[in-house]
């Protein structure tokens, strides 16, 4: 009999507290506010495997990997995808990502180029920096097969980029997404007869650390 | 007749907790992994592993794109490059480096097969998946 008034009081405290639990869900989702399909809250950023969606929380996984925050903390921070930028925590030396498999001395060949595209739209025009991209990447992930290596060869359009061609089979998957247009677009029209040096050095500005590139610390 | 009015009682309440336990359990959730989180599900589902889940963050800290895009051969397209565990035993692709040598080596099997089930092949929040596979997840490809 006692049990069983224990048991009952038992029920009913946890069915309170669900009840409570539920009440703040609905009102949480009730609020019409809440919707936006693909901004994330920063409280929603970074989160660890466990609950990050993707990976199941059973798994041995979720709880031995590591948590992105505890890496991404000491690197710059960045305000679209991993919320880190990359280009500047390699210039700054806050990361040494191998350039060889096995030989952590290997050191990338990098090429000092800017190349100006000048667009059509009312956008400024695009510079594109050789020099970042070969810190991270050979000639060949892009020439010939996504880039012919010739002035003029190449068609590129937003929405070519926006389905994962040209530009877009990277930026937009894994290097700085769409988003931040300006880091493209990013030499005002009517100065496209500068030089090519000239205009290099106003886009490469962000990343401008001739000293610190392709360190090892 | 009391204590009968009591198991009733009880009964109501132990079926509503078993309720909301239950909505709660799969209320739907929406996956906001890491951008450029690869998952893999090309054989993993039908083979009863759990989908694997490549980090690219986790790499892209300890080698440039250049280490696996270019020298291993790795695609630019997940899903695209047919691996499987006999290639990765035979040292290609992610055996190159998880080889008990260079990373640790293919015997922590729940280190990278650690999706949920039934996650598509995908590159997580990637443009392509925003504009045309929203919220959740898509249909299995």
């Amino acid at each position: 009999m006692i049990t069983k008034r224990l048991l009952f009081i038992g029920t009913m405290a946890m069915s309170a507290l669900l009840a409570v639990a539920f009440t703040l869900e609905v009102s949480e989702a009730a609020d019409p506010n809440a919707f936006n399909r693909l901004m994330k809250p920063p409280s929603k950023r970074n989160p660890p495997p466990a609950k990050d969606g993707i990976h199941d929380p059973e798994s041995v996984g979720a709880e031995a990997l590591q948590p992105p925050k505890e890496a991404f903390s000491a690197m710059p921070k960045g305000k679209s995808g991993n919320y880190v930028d990359w280009v500047q925590a390699l210039a700054d030396q806050k990361i040494a990502p191998r350039f060889d498999r096995l030989d952590p001395e290997a050191k990338p060949i990098l090429m000092d180029l800017n190349i100006v595209r000048e667009v059509k739209g009312s956008m400024p025009n695009v510079v594109y920096p050789h020099k970042q991209h070969t810190e991270w990447l050979d000639c060949s992930n892009c020439h010939p097969a996504i880039f012919i290596p010739q002035k003029g060869a190449n068609q590129i359009s937003m929405a070519a980029i926006l389905l994962g061609e040209k530009c877009g089979v990277c930026h937009g998957k894994v290097a700085f997404p769409v988003s931040e247009c300006r880091r493209c677009h990013s030499q005002p029209k009517g100065k496209a007869a500068t030089t090519k040096a000239e205009a290099g050095a106003a886009a490469a500005q962000p990343a401008a650390q001739p000293a610190a590139t392709a360190g090892q610390p | 007749m009391a204590i009968e009015r009591k198991q009733w009682k009880s009964a109501i309440v132990i079926a509503a907790t078993a309720w909301m336990a239950v909505l709660f359990g799969f209320a739907p959730s929406e996956a906001t992994a890491e951008y450029g989180d690869v998952v893999m599900n090309e054989y993993s589902d039908e083979a009863g592993m759990r989908p694997v889940v490549f980090p690219h963050w986790f790499h892209r800290i300890r080698f440039r794109c250049k280490v696996c895009h270019a020298d291993l051969g790795f695609k630019f397209q997940a899903g695209g490059n047919d691996i499987n565990m006999l290639k990765i035993i035979d040292g290609e692709y992610c055996g190159a480096c998880h080889n008990g040598d260079v990373a640790w080596s293919v015997e922590n099997c729940d280190l990278c097969h650690s999706g949920k089930a039934g996650t598509p092949t995908q590159v997580h929040e990637s443009t392509l998946q925003k504009l045309i596979m929203p919220a959740g997840g898509a249909p299995k490809k």
